[in-house]
């Protein structure tokens, strides 16, 4: 990305043909891959000669003016259709920006396109999506996770520098491990979620992707900030990019939870993770092993309040405004009818577990009491991270899988396992490669922390990256 | 002011116990959960954004504004202002329905545990206000048959859609249909004195659902309740609670139970029917709006609003008795016309006795006030000033108040202007009243010979050839002295 910005200062290259390039990686690495559901060429091209003009003029909107970008297709694009990954909304065009993306327009950011995801970012695989399967740079037999596939996809096979992606549970950690990039899931509240198609409001962040760490604090820093149309947002200050400081490693407390080091984690992303872990000790980090005992109840906990808030937000696609609509006799018919053609069968498990939670009969019994194991699971955390500065774990308990391997739900939403815990307690979680396993397929490690302690993070992320040997880093592509 | 109907068709042996739910409108410029204005009467869908009509990723965020009327209502209803409240949503497929949910407070209302006070036949009673709550409103379906089933088709308007709406829940202390009509009659009035909602029930601004049920004498234990949604005026609510105390004492009478139901109104028919039982009533999941934080207000900002609350009318009815000793008619009058009340307060400020003003106030001039507006309180009390000092007759006033509605003269100046000055100088008025008796002089001995009605014939005569202006009483004088 630094060269790429460099390039474009001294006019060495112009963002037409910096777009133009990754329009041409596009069309040679998408067919095989999927990760995009539209790519808006002309949009893009006009774009880019928008930014070059300004450049020409002395007048960038920024140091990334006409970089181009590629956004997960559940983050709403004035003009440029919104799908979810849903036959429900195949031919929805929104009419307005979503907030992060109004902030990428204002940096003069090109917009390329949309990225494949699970229907309505429900799932772990980028399977479940109307528009078909997404596949893994790495090993095209395999999913790159999900449910932001499409946009760890299109970044690691340089599709495009960066994207924006979502994560509800491990939206954006799980595929960016899975694809060998960088993925940031911030703090609750310090990035808008106002034009985001929600999944669960309490829980969905809006993050940057990318190959690098630099890059994906860099994105950060464009998209963080407090947004009055989101009465969730955090009264947080914008985020600054930090120095890369190799003595931030130094007495850093570095909390290990033995819960994530347990039965069910690979032995080669337990190997590439302690690596990683012994390195840092040896760049002067203090390894502290500690306890997050709730972790036990994240995936039922998670489960139980995704479910119920999905099946409200979804109800609004009942075909009377917008979005497919399947003609009937009565009103009541007609929702049922659209409803019925326009959600996959993911989407209608969850919404039929989620009005089941929310049920009178039931609320106390599910959605109450997952609402106290939440507190508790939050006050596990901040009394963990009182102790300590991060916390580090693997990402995923595994590397990608094959495509098709996982055909039990609940085999599915184990995916989640290490990644949910941040989204139910509200904190930053960051995903970085550590590695690549014996099938030459990418691993990560995630490293968490308080609230807006995002810069610790990235400075943290960025040693780990730096130990890393360069061809492991990202896999060979 | 309705006149109270009690034991409607002499259901002598039930109480019956009635609780109102009344929703009503805020006077807010904007919706409640987005900027889109809250305009009456604009063409459909012209007042929406993403936010109201539910589009994907929207956000709602609070207007500030509709917190400050439903705190202001809260207040002025006695009630407990809750400083942490919260928002929840109420799951429900309907085409008027944007998000399929309507954004509302449940467990954790803005208001609990307040009261209204009011008249029922001369005896102040109160009513137990059991919360209030802030929610938004849906859209409007216009069908194109007579309902949503029998309709080829609906078209929806969410222009409504997200306007701020209160919910004021009452207890079941209300005992009959007449109370409900004179307790809502209040509560309209209350909120218009606050100004925060125009309760226009014809335009729906302000509703009633009812709960109705009624026990048998001397028993503690409530009967089933029957609840009749969307009463749109009063005579609406009064008739079908009527309807349903004679519809529910028929059933208890020949020892059949009242099941528990929704009913609606039919204004044409007279009677309330069946739209839902109990076992049919929707789930509608409720759980807390995660879009939302919790409200949390301050305790000087509540204040500040208990400030701005002006003089309510129950207050005002006691001040215009006791203060200014006007009958409770009169005193009710002037609580239920506010802008005449403001002129009677005007008025007082001046050497004015307060039984003229009312007199004048609630006279001739009430009918003309409404047809061209109000005259400026100074020039009222310059007319009623000449009035006393006797400068004019009383039968000019009402020339003079004519002219006061078609000029900006002040009555002193039309006065003089006219001639109107009242003669009541003895002397000059002797020669008019020797003149018309001498003019007549059959009636004068008719008069005299006992026909005492004659006078009346005199005084006109005098009255006329002074084209009114003569002073009656010196008159009457005058003519009793020359007659005898
Ligand atoms: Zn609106």
């Amino acid at each position: 990305m630094k060269e790429l910005i460099q390039s474009l200062d001294v006019r060495e290259v112009s963002a037409q043909e910096i777009v133009q390039h990754h329009l041409e990686e596009i069309a040679q690495h998408d067919p095989g891959i999927h990760a995009f559901i539209t790519v808006d060429q002309e949009g893009a091209l006009r774009q880019a000669d928008d930014a070059d003009r300004r450049r020409a003029q002395g007048q960038a909107l920024s140091p990334f003016d006409g970089i181009p970008i590629a956004v997960k297709d559940n983050i709403s694009t004035k003009g440029l259709r919104t799908t979810c990954g849903s036959r429900m909304l195949e031919d929805y065009v929104p009419l307005f920006d979503a907030t992060v993306i109004s902030r990428l327009r204002r940096a003069g950011l090109v917009l390329v396109g949309k990225t494949n995801l699970d229907e309505f970012a429900m799932g772990s695989s980028t399977e479940y999506s109307a528009f078909g399967v997404t596949h893994n740079p790495h090993d095209h037999s395999r999913v790159p996770g999900g449910s932001s596939g499409g946009s760890a996809a299109a970044v690691a096979a340089g599709e495009v520098p960066w994207s924006l992606g979502t994560d509800t549970g491990g939206s954006i950690r799980q595929p960016a491990s899975f694809c060998g990039v960088v993925g940031l899931k911030p703090t609750y509240g310090w990035v808008s979620r106002y034009g985001v198609v929600a999944l669960a409001p309490s829980l969905d962040q809006v993050g940057p992707m990318a190959k690098r760490v630099e890059d994906a604090a860099a994105l950060f820093a464009l998209i963080a900030g407090n947004d009055p149309r989101d009465a969730t947002s955090a009264k947080a200050p914008s985020f600054q990019v930090p120095a890369w400081d190799p003595e931030v490693l130094r007495d850093l407390r570095v909390g290990v939870p033995e819960e994530f080091f347990s039965a069910g984690l690979d032995s080669q992303v337990e190997h590439a993770v302690r690596g990683c872990l012994r390195q840092l000790e040896d760049q002067g980090a203090v390894l502290q092993p500690l306890s997050l005992a709730t972790n036990a109840y994240a995936i039922d906990t998670y489960l139980t309040l995704v479910t119920a808030e999905a099946s409200s937000c979804l109800a609004r696609y009942d075909g009377v405004r917008y979005g497919k609509r399947v003609e009937a006799e009565d009103s009541n018919t007609m929702f049922a009818k659209s409803r019925s053609a326009g959600f996959g069968s993911e989407v209608k498990r969850r919404i039929m577990l989620g009005t089941y939670v929310l049920s009178a009969n039931h609320y106390e019994a599910y959605y109450e009491q997952a609402q106290k194991v939440r507190t508790l699971i939050k006050e596990d955390v901040l009394d963990a991270l009182s102790q300590v500065d991060v916390i580090i774990t693997p990402t995923t308990p595994t590397a990608a899988f094959q495509i098709g391997a996982k055909r039990d739900p609940l085999e599915m939403y184990l995916s989640d396992l290490f990644t949910a815990m941040a989204n139910l307690s509200g904190i930053p979680a960051l995903s970085v490669p550590c590695g690549l396993n014996s099938h030459g397929l990418p691993m990560g490690i995630q490293i968490m922390g308080g609230n807006f302690s995002e810069a610790l993070l990235f400075q943290v992320g960025y040693m780990i990256e730096q130990g890393v040997e360069g061809s492991a880093r990202h896999g060979q592509l | 002011m309705s006149k109270v109907s009690k034991g409607v068709l002499g259901m002598a042996n039930y109480d019956t116990v009635i609780g109102l739910e009344i929703h009503v409108a805020l006077l807010t410029d904007s919706k409640f959960l987005c900027s889109c204005s809250t305009a009456f009467g604009a063409p459909p869908n012209s007042q929406c954004c993403p936010v109201c009509l539910g589009l994907p990723g929207s956000l709602p965020t609070i207007n500030e504004k509709a917190v400050e009327c439903a705190t202001k209502a809260g207040l002025a209803l006695n009630c407990q202002i809750n400083l942490f409240s919260k928002f929840d949503r109420k799951n429900y497929f309907y085409p008027d329905l944007p998000k399929a949910y309507q954004i509302t407070q449940d467990a954790y209302p803005l208001c609990s545990r307040g009261f209204l006070d009011y008249y029922v036949d001369d005896q102040l009673v109160r009513t137990e206000i059991t919360r209030i709550h802030m929610e938004e409103e849906a859209g409007k379906l216009i069908h194109s048959g007579s309902s949503i089933v029998s309709s080829d088709y609906s078209l929806v308007d969410y222009n409504r859609a997200g306007i701020a709406l209160i919910e004021i829940v009452t207890a079941p202390d209300i005992h009959h249909p007449g109370q409900a009509r004179l307790f809502v009659e209040q509560l309209r009035l209350l909120l218009s004195y606050i100004g925060v909602s125009d309760t226009k029930m014809e335009e729906g601004s302000l509703r009633v659902d009812a709960n109705i049920s009624l026990k048998p004498k001397d028993s503690d234990l409530l009967g089933t309740k029957v609840e009749i949604k969307n009463l749109n005026s009063f005579r609406a609510l009064e008739k079908a609670l009527e309807y349903e105390v004679s519809r529910q004492g028929e059933i208890l009478d020949q020892g059949g139970t009242i099941r528990q139901e929704s009913r609606t109104w039919d204004d044409r028919a007279g009677r309330t029917m069946s739209m839902r039982s109990k076992g049919d009533a929707p789930d509608y999941r409720l759980f807390p709006e995660p879009d939302l934080p919790p409200l949390c207000l301050e305790p000087a900002w509540v204040e500040s609003i208990r400030a701005s609350i002006p003089e309510l009318p129950l207050e005002r009815l006691g001040r215009l008795e006791e203060q200014f000793g006007l009958s409770r008619y009169e005193a009710t009058f002037f609580v239920h016309y506010p802008d005449f009340c403001q002129i009677f307060f005007d008025l007082a400020e001046y050497d004015l006795s307060p039984k003229a003003i009312v007199n004048f106030l609630m006279g001739d001039y009430a009918r003309l006030a409404r047809e061209r507006g109000h005259l400026d309180a100074r020039r009222i009390a310059g007319l009623l000033t000449i009035v006393k000092e006797g400068l004019i007759g009383a039968n000019q006033e009402g020339v003079v108040l004519d002219a006061l509605f078609s000029s900006e003269k002040s009555a002193r100046e039309i006065v003089k202007e006219q001639g109107l000055e009242a003669l009541r100088d003895s002397t000059e008025l002797q020669g008019v009243v020797d003149g018309v008796l001498t003019a007549n002089p059959d009636l004068v001995a008719r008069f005299r010979s006992g026909e005492s009605k004659l006078l009346g014939y005199f005084v006109g005569q005098v009255m006329r050839a002074t084209r009114g202006k003569a002073d009656p009483e010196v008159v009457n004088k005058l003519l009793e002295e020359a007659l005898s």
